[in-house]
């Protein structure tokens, strides 16, 4: 019988060589122990951490500032995703069978249920993140220079969750989703100059009923198996690729903007009168390690060291 | 890199915070409680809760009511009140670019980065009444508070599919005693003409000396913005007018009405 410590030395050996083999340190390129240059590692490395920076703002990683709802929803869209894929290989978009395909997820297929409830609660709690997401962006005004263009790229991801929501909708086919895509698309029949009742069509000669926006929408007249196919490749194709593609930009341009926002005196002009020069800094303000260029700022982009940890305090 | 400073553990007050700390491990391990937390509330309502499904797609059958996705309903409770290509096309539209064009129209350099009401008073309470008052609020009158014929229903009450509801509604012009159609087109023009023109020229005329925000923001910024603020009080003003004057349009031309 091995005692405790040489059970405990096995292990530790066992560890390091699995550590030390070839396969092992050609995957993971850092090592684990609680070093600077291991963390900084394991955040450049890898594929999937290089995304975020290797140092971030303290105020940025509070629940309280953030609400996390941004990263919440791209969790969201990722289990929509997968839940998605998994729905893809039960589900057929014809009328015949669309239905009929609802009905042998749920009792034929395990876990069949589980996976559509999951994909349809995690769609509702993605569009409602999303919104709770701009509130917060909003109210801290982290729209302002130098992300505006973020923000109307955020603008853009809330319309396409909404198209994609809607998209979905239809999909299980019942009288739920037809008759809420048709109270939806039959807007789009009043569409100026382009839907065959909305004003100014008359204007266009070659719009009618079956030739206009509506008609583009739905693939015919009524909500019908043009309909089906058109939102199911809308649903599982097009919209994801923007989506993604819109997404990339969003987190790339996080880090090109200076990462997450914060309180910057810099940009502000002060309260009380008192001339502060361009780039001067209030001396009390500023932490003595946080002063001077921190590696990821960029020239040009907004000098952070000026910030106090609420902005509010003067 | 490696001179940058280190995270202290002793972070009592925030003052004492750094600016920065390693994202390994800071932000991970609160990324991954969150996640982890948000997977966990996920499955117990993906097991507790099942979809809806309900009968098979019949077009022959309509629904009464038949109600939008839950976060279409505040565009399906505009129609009450506006004729389909403004709810449904030019409102939606110019949800869309208004909330793209903020960032451009917002000139105070005030509250980046952190919470204040005070700073930014204005643009915070706008943007408060258009996502509570004109967003969430039609939202949740929709969901709950709608029944047959889009009339209103308590919750707690009987959906009574032949409740008659009076439709007496006339147009602006009716209501002073204009029966003549091209009058009336006139009066609606004034009207929404005067909607959008007088309030901010007065503004711009009474207090452009005196504010320097005005001055930041220049005439185009201005007008733009006034644009869109008073397109988007036009709708509590329609609703105001339809719920306590039983006003049906403003505006009555052969192409279209508002």
């Amino acid at each position: 019988m091995p005692t405790l410590e040489q059970d405990k030395e096995d292990k530790t050996e066992l560890r390091d060589r699995i550590a030390s083999s070839q396969i092992w340190r050609s995957i993971f390129r850092h090592g684990f122990d609680d070093t600077q240059r291991n963390r900084v590692l394991q955040m450049t490395a890898g594929f999937l951490l290089h995304t975020r920076p290797v140092k971030v703002w303290t105020h940025g990683i509070r629940l309280r500032y953030t609400w996390g709802a941004g990263g919440l929803t791209f969790l969201m869209f990722v289990v929509a995703c997968i839940t998605g894929v998994v729905l893809m290989f039960y589900y057929r978009p014809v009328p015949e069978y669309a239905y009929a395909d609802m009905k042998y997820l749920k009792f034929d297929i395990p876990f069949g249920m589980f996976m559509r409830n999951m994909h349809r609660w995690s769609a509702h709690a993605m569009v409602l993140l999303v919104l709770v997401h701009m509130l917060r962006v909003f109210l801290t005004g982290s729209y302002k220079k130098p992300r505006e263009f973020n923000w109307v790229i955020g603008v853009c991801l809330l319309t396409l969750t909404l198209l994609l929501s809607f998209t979905g909708y239809l999909l299980p086919w019942d009288q739920l989703s037809i008759w809420a895509v048709t109270v939806g698309t039959n807007m789009a029949r009043a569409t100026p100059f382009l839907g065959h009742e909305g004003p100014f069509s008359e204007f266009l000669p070659f719009i009618s009923p079956r030739y206009d926006a509506r008609s583009l929408l739905l693939g015919g007249t009524i909500v019908a198996q043009g309909t089906l196919l058109r939102f199911y490749v809308l649903h599982c194709i097009v919209l994801p690729i923007f989506a993604i593609w819109f997404v990339m930009v969003h987190f790339y341009r996080i880090r090109k903007d200076g990462g997450i926002s914060g309180p910057n005196k810099a940009l502000e002009p002060p309260l009380v009168a008192r001339p502060v020069p361009a780039g001067q800094i209030a001396p009390e303000s500023s932490p003595p390690k946080a002063s001077g260029a921190l590696p990821e700022n960029q020239p040009g982009q907004e000098n952070q060291s000026a910030r106090k940890s609420e902005g509010e305090s003067e | 890199m490696t001179a940058s400073s280190t995270p202290k553990a002793d972070a009592g007050d925030r003052a004492a915070l750094p600016a920065k700390v390693f994202a390994w491990p800071g932000l991970l391990r609160i990324e991954s409680l969150v996640a982890l937390a948000a997977i966990i509330i996920l499955c117990v309502w993906s097991i507790t809760i099942d979809a809806p499904l309900e009968e098979p797609a019949n077009p022959a059958i309509t629904p009464n009511p038949a109600k939008a996705p839950w976060y279409f309903l505040g565009l399906q409770e505009l129609l009450v009140y506006f004729d389909p290509w403004i709810a449904g096309v030019v409102i939606p539209g110019l949800c869309i670019v208004g909330l793209m064009a903020i960032p451009y129209l917002d000139v105070n350099l005030k509250g980046n980065g952190y919470y204040t009401f005070k700073r930014r008073a204005f643009a915070i309470s706008t943007f408060l009444f258009g996502f509570l008052g004109l967003w969430i609020i039609p939202i949740v009158i929709g969901v709950f508070f709608r029944g047959p014929g889009w009339n209103l229903f308590w919750p707690w009450e009987h959906w009574d599919i032949h409740k008659v509801v009076a439709q007496n509604n006339v147009n602006l012009g009716n209501l002073i005693g204009i029966k003549n159609y091209l009058a009336e087109a006139v009066l609606g023009i004034v009207f929404l003409s005067a909607w959008y023109v007088v309030p901010p020229l007065v503004l711009w005329r009474k207090k452009y000396a005196e504010s320097p925000t005005l001055k930041a923001m220049g005439l185009t910024r201005f007008v733009i913005t006034a644009f869109l603020f008073q397109s988007m009080m036009l709708v509590p003003l329609k609703i105001f007018a339809r719920l306590v004057l039983h006003v049906k349009y403003f505006l009555v031309l052969p192409w279209f009405n508002v």
